[in-house]
């Protein structure tokens, strides 16, 4: 929900190399039905925690919705979501 | 011992207290490391140790007053403890939880639905425009930063 010019300064700060995308309007959270009504500084909406791992078809190949909203996906847990769909395509 | 004779200060109190209050603190450091994150370990055993000292002090205040000291003090950093194992145990095993159930949400085999966004320089970027240059997306919704 923040905007692109938040994300680029968070992005430099923290030195992440991937592409910080923006959703002021919570349009694509509400597509995903990702929104968290009301959890938001100040009662706004907000995004609930997710991951999705989309292969180049577009198709989803894994995904992580906790039910706890500290815990969240590890890297480990979507590369190995990664490979174990590497190996069920061959290529 | 005379009435008048300083009475030995009841440390296990004030360790208990302060282990409780780091307890309640500090989640936000322990965050940082998944295994603590996932599972607040290290701030549970910090209320937990907090928790032992205070009742050993609170014993030490009652059951040698003319020793120790914390007979008003210790029942009240006691009470302080309680609350704030209360009420981190409230957030982080009820609040925290309180999460839609987005039933709605795409599932594994289906197709990402399409979008178009801006990124941290204010180009628009669209899922087609990833997925198209690379073997695999990783699509992150998150909050608060992590």
């Amino acid at each position: 929900m923040d905007t692109p010019d938040i994300n680029r300064r968070q992005k430099q700060k923290l030195g992440y190399t991937y592409t910080f995308l923006s959703d002021p309007k919570a349009e694509v959270i509400r597509r995903y039905d990702l929104l968290h009504r009301g959890a938001g500084p100040k009662g706004t909406d907000i995004a609930r925690p997710a991951e999705f791992l989309v292969d180049s078809t577009g198709t989803i190949r894994w995904v992580n919705l906790t039910e706890n909203i500290a815990v969240r996906a590890r890297p480990e847990q979507v590369l190995e979501a990664f490979e174990r769909g590497e190996q069920a395509t061959p290529q | 011992m005379s009435a008048g004779a300083k009475k030995s200060w009841n440390w296990f109190l004030w360790i208990g207290f302060l282990l409780a209050l780091a307890g309640f603190f500090s989640y936000t450091f322990f965050a940082q490391f998944p295994i603590t994150r996932d599972f607040p370990w290290a701030n549970l055993l910090l209320f937990a140790v907090g928790g032992i000292l205070l009742v050993l002090g609170l014993f030490r205040a009652f059951g040698k007053p003319r020793v120790y000291r914390g007979k008003i003090l210790g029942p009240i950093l006691a009470i302080l403890g309680i609350l704030m194992f209360g009420f981190f145990s409230y957030v982080f095993f009820y609040v925290l939880r309180q999460v839609p159930p987005s039933t709605g949400a795409p599932r594994v085999g289906q197709k990402a639905p399409e979008f178009t966004l801006s990124d941290q320089d204010g180009k628009d970027v669209s899922l087609r425009d990833l997925t198209s240059r690379s073997k695999a997306v990783a699509l992150i919704f998150y909050r608060g930063f992590w």
